[in-house]
């Protein structure tokens, strides 16, 4: 009795909290827009049954992200810029966290909270910081140009580039922390063994600390590389008119058209463009957990 | 030991505290226990001894509650407990990993199972402080488990588990995690204390040395059913199957066919162009049954020249000598390729290079000197 | 003692230079005496007393706080409750189903999340407000909540459990007097994070708020969409120095504890 109350309570919540939810957008997905209140069509009514209700859905919604051309765009370029600023990130990221693994160990816990202490300051404010150094006159601008690296200021501020190094900005503890882990377990005497057999220092990262770290790798890329896909801050605030990303696309379909079955049916595509990297990373942190064992 | 000797087992008007009546456990399609009955004795320090998965683990955690029997039934003073809580039963257990609670001084943790019966605090306090003086932990009472030693951790366990004077105590490798000098002395003081309270104690272990130092009986098990129950000392001088005697200490098993040659008599066939070997049985074998003689290597006698009067004598050649300081043992390595294993004690400095590699030695024992098994 | 290489050195530098110098310029902007937050003119705290002064952030932050602490501590109870059913129910049915739920959550995008929340609570006619945020909050936080826990349940020695029934406990007594003392830790790590993914959170909030109930956040975001403005500034510093100063002094607590309990250890043997 007691064990069957722990479980309904959160299973209970769950289901009616997320489950629920997803099934509504879903349905929502497969209605259509109506100037009324709420702006969708066809309303449950109990008076006609069920199968008048179901009827009434259709794919018309999914037909018409593909007819028009804003929407696979907007997945495209979501795509592109996830995949260039989890790259990026990784450029940034792997040096330091090989430079915390091999740091003395009594600085690794300070190193450590210096990494996570951005990731618990508020993600919006963390954004809001690169506008003012990003912008024409701004911070950025005025340094190159006192250094005369430049003569005229450069647009970077609502550019791709301003997303890239926002995101790359935001993320980049989730990047650190796994390869961290990674390379902070190995074992020093298996670069030691590397350089007995013959390699040279280089060759000895690459043959050896690059393999052992490569699951850290991976865990960090997706970490980026999934919540990245569907960002809607960071384009918002950092990104010009043409940085298309769904997320942003989504917010704009509820909030400014006003079309919530279109934005449930953007939901839904990418929901389902969610789940490849999702189960791929699932498989990776399982392989981990069995080589651990 | 004082006399009377204490053995309720042989008594037939005695009432065992505990009893297992067929009691099966099934974990899916696994039989951890396999229609097991034992009596178990009050003021009995009884030793379940057995290779890790023999079942010795579920059988005592059967006793504790938390485990509860597929088909059979468990009475403990003539009450069944099969299905009563582990809470309310009057059983306490010293858990191998000692369990203490982290978060709790050594004194809370003894007066963690007395506040759970509402006992006055008076009370408590006068009990506590008993624990601690049995078990000498009186200076350690307020430091937290991670500030004392692995042997004082042992003693706090030990002192809470038998705070709430529990009609049976179990104790599952309670020296497990203890090394090898500090586990003898220990030994010793659980004895002590067993006597002082006069609480029966169930303990598991896998090391044969262990139970036998501290055990009244020790029950011997393998794959879920009990081998062997008897005294330490029967189950070491006469194993009732290859297996215990092998469990237990050294021993040379020489496989062969008996014949009887008198009263008690049996001369064993064993190999090729080997003499028969004699030896005494109170068990009886019929004509050309297979059967073990089981022979320790301390009764294996080792000497230069062939021994006069000896019922069994062989040569061979020294193979090998591990020497332990204060005994020798030494492999010889018979024509027909079998080693023996003799063992001698070196009670002379001078023996010691009695004999030393490629030697040729004889190897004599009496009759009376192996258990012949049938299985 | 290893020598840190210059390449190790190097990266480290401007790696925290890199995660750093954007919140210090940041800070000091909110100290400009100017209203450009890019040229320098002066030391003022003006821009503070403004913030102070501004009923709108203020009665935002207010939201925003009841907010946060309501949903943190219902998600860590429901968290808490989900880590024990993922670590300790076993089988039962519709087990996969219910990690799935745990799970999913934490790879969401917040906009879908936030839309299908929404999409439930007009369909259900519940009115936007704070408690729509709440239960927001709640169920996106709880899923953190159960992910630490039951990283800490899972290496939790179950014959503690067990030896406090030994010693006559109910089932209840032994997760009240010694199941929960031990976890409280990673208990208490999970509501500080359900607290701190409350107070940072924009997008579902603005999902699930109604005209009443306008968060932090959401007021923030409306404001820097402007442009940025000294206020934020001086708003976003107070919101780093608080979070600074909490993890700092935690993260000392934590290493003086370890440090005490070295020592112990090595004394007691």
């Amino acid at each position: 009795m007691r064990r069957f109350l722990l479980i309904l309570i959160p299973y209970a919540w769950l289901l009616a909290l997320f489950l629920v939810p997803f099934a509504i957008v879903f349905k929502m997905a497969l209605s259509d827009i109506a100037v009324a209140r709420p702006p969708y069509f066809p309303q449950f009514d109990w008076a006609e049954g069920i199968w008048v209700f179901l009827a009434e859905l259709d794919f018309e919604n999914f037909v018409w992200l593909t007819e028009d051309d804003l929407y696979w765009k907007a997945y495209l370029s979501s795509l592109k810029i996830a995949a260039i600023s989890t790259l990026l990130a990784l450029l940034v990221g792997y040096p330091m966290a090989y430079g915390m693994a091999r740091a003395p160990e009594q600085w690794r816990p300070t190193l450590m909270m210096l990494v996570i202490l951005p990731f618990w300051t508020s993600f919006l404010i963390r954004v809001y910081a690169w506008m003012g150094i990003l912008s024409n006159e701004g911070f950025l601008n005025q340094f190159l140009l006192w250094t005369g690296v430049i003569s005229a200021p450069l647009t970077i501020l609502n550019t791709n580039w301003a997303v890239y190094i926002g995101i790359v900005y935001t993320y980049l503890p989730f990047m650190i922390l796994p390869i961290y882990a990674a390379l902070e377990r190995m074992d020093g005497a298996l670069i030691e063994a590397a350089e007995d057999l013959g390699c040279s220092r280089l060759s000895a990262f690459w043959l050896v600390t690059f393999p052992l770290s490569r699951p850290g790798v991976i865990a960090g890329s997706f970490l980026v590389f999934i919540p990245v896909l569907g960002e809607f801050v960071i384009p918002s605030l950092l990104g010009g008119s043409d940085t298309l990303m769904i997320g942003k696309v989504l917010w704009e379909e509820f909030f400014s058209n006003r079309d919530w079955p279109v934005a449930s049916a953007v939901a839904v595509v990418l929901l389902l463009l969610l789940i490849v990297p999702i189960v791929l990373f699932q498989r990776n942190q399982q392989k981990q957990q069995e080589a651990d064992r | 030991m004082s006399s009377p000797e204490f053995a309720p087992w042989d008594d037939p008007s005695a009432q065992p505290l505990i009893q297992f009546k067929n009691v099966t456990k099934r974990f899916g399609s696994f039989t951890a226990i396999d229609d097991l009955a034992v009596d178990i004795y009050e003021r009995e320090f009884f030793a379940l001894l057995g290779a890790s998965g023999c079942g010795k683990t579920t059988m005592m955690r059967m006793l504790a509650g938390f485990e509860t029997p597929t088909s059979g039934q468990i009475m403990l003073a003539g009450q069944e407990i099969g299905a009563v809580p582990p809470n309310l039963r009057s059983v306490n257990m010293m858990f191998q990993s000692y369990a203490l609670f982290p978060h709790l001084s050594v004194w809370d943790n003894i007066a963690f199972g007395l506040r759970r019966e509402r006992m006055a605090k008076d009370l408590i306090k006068a009990r506590v402080e008993e624990m601690l003086r049995l078990t000498r932990l009186e200076k350690f009472s307020g430091r937290k488990p991670h500030q004392i030693s692995g042997g004082q951790r042992q003693r706090v366990a030990l002192a809470r588990s038998l705070a709430k004077a529990p009609k049976l105590l179990l104790l599952d490798e309670p020296l497990g995690a203890l090394d090898k000098k500090l586990r003898q002395e220990t030994q010793f003081e659980l004895m002590d204390i067993q006597e002082k309270t006069g609480t029966t104690f169930v303990i598991v272990t896998h090391d044969q040395e262990e139970a036998m130092t501290v055990a009244s009986r020790v029950a011997v098990m393998d794959e879920g059913q009990i081998i062997q129950i008897a005294t330490p000392d029967k189950i070491y001088e006469a194993p009732n199957s290859v297996y215990v005697a092998d469990f237990i200490g050294d021993v040379n098993i020489i496989t062969g066919t008996a014949r009887p040659n008198g009263a008690q008599q049996y001369d064993i066939h064993w190999s090729e162009g080997h003499a028969p070997l004699c030896a005494q049985s109170v068990s009886t074998f019929s004509d050309g049954q297979s059967c073990h003689l089981a022979i320790r290597p301390e009764e294996v006698l080792i000497s230069a020249e062939k021994p006069e009067n000896a019922d069994n004598t062989m040569q061979g050649k020294v193979l090998d000598i591990a020497y332990l300081g204060n005994i020798s043992t030494y492999h010889v390595e018979l024509p027909n390729g079998t080693v023996v294993k003799a063992q001698i004690a070196n009670t002379r400095r001078i023996s010691r290079r009695a004999f030393t590699w490629e030697d040729p030695v004889w190897l004599s024992w009496a009759a009376s000197a192996g258990v012949l098994l049938a299985k | 003692m290893i020598r840190m290489s210059w390449f190790n050195t190097v990266s480290l530098t401007l790696g925290f230079a890199f995660l750093y110098i954007p919140m210090l310029i940041l800070i000091l902007f909110s100290f400009n005496e100017s209203k450009l937050v890019t040229v320098w003119a002066g030391f003022s705290t003006k821009w503070y007393k403004e913030l102070f002064q501004n009923e709108a952030f203020l009665s935002a932050a207010w939201v925003t706080l009841k907010v946060a602490v309501l949903s943190s501590t219902f998600a860590t109870v429901l968290g808490t409750m989900a880590a024990l059913v993922l670590v300790r129910a076993g089988r039962f049915w519709g087990r996969t189903l219910f990690s799935g739920m745990i799970y999913a959550p934490l790879v969401m995008p917040e906009v879908i999340t936030g839309l299908s929340l929404l999409l439930l609570f007009i369909g259900i006619g519940l009115d936007r407000g704070v408690l729509t945020i709440v239960l927001a909050h709640t169920t996106f936080a709880m899923c953190y909540v159960s992910v630490v826990v039951s990283s800490r349940l899972v290496s939790f020695d179950r014959s503690l459990e067990e030896a406090a029934l030994d010693l006559g406990c109910t089932p209840l007594d032994a997760f009240r007097l010694v199941t929960l003392p031990i976890i409280a830790p990673a208990v208490i790590s999970g509501w500080l994070l359900a607290f701190t993914l409350s107070l940072d959170d924009l997008v579902i909030a603005s999902f699930t708020s109604g005209p009443a109930a306008t968060t932090l956040p959401i007021k923030i975001f409306s404001a820097v969409r402007l442009g940025v403005s000294p206020e934020i500034n001086a708003l976003s510093t107070l919101m780093i120095a608080i979070v600074a100063v909490g993890v700092i002094s935690a993260s000392l607590v934590t290493k003086r504890q370890v440090l005490r309990r070295q020592r112990d250890v090595q004394a007691a043997q």
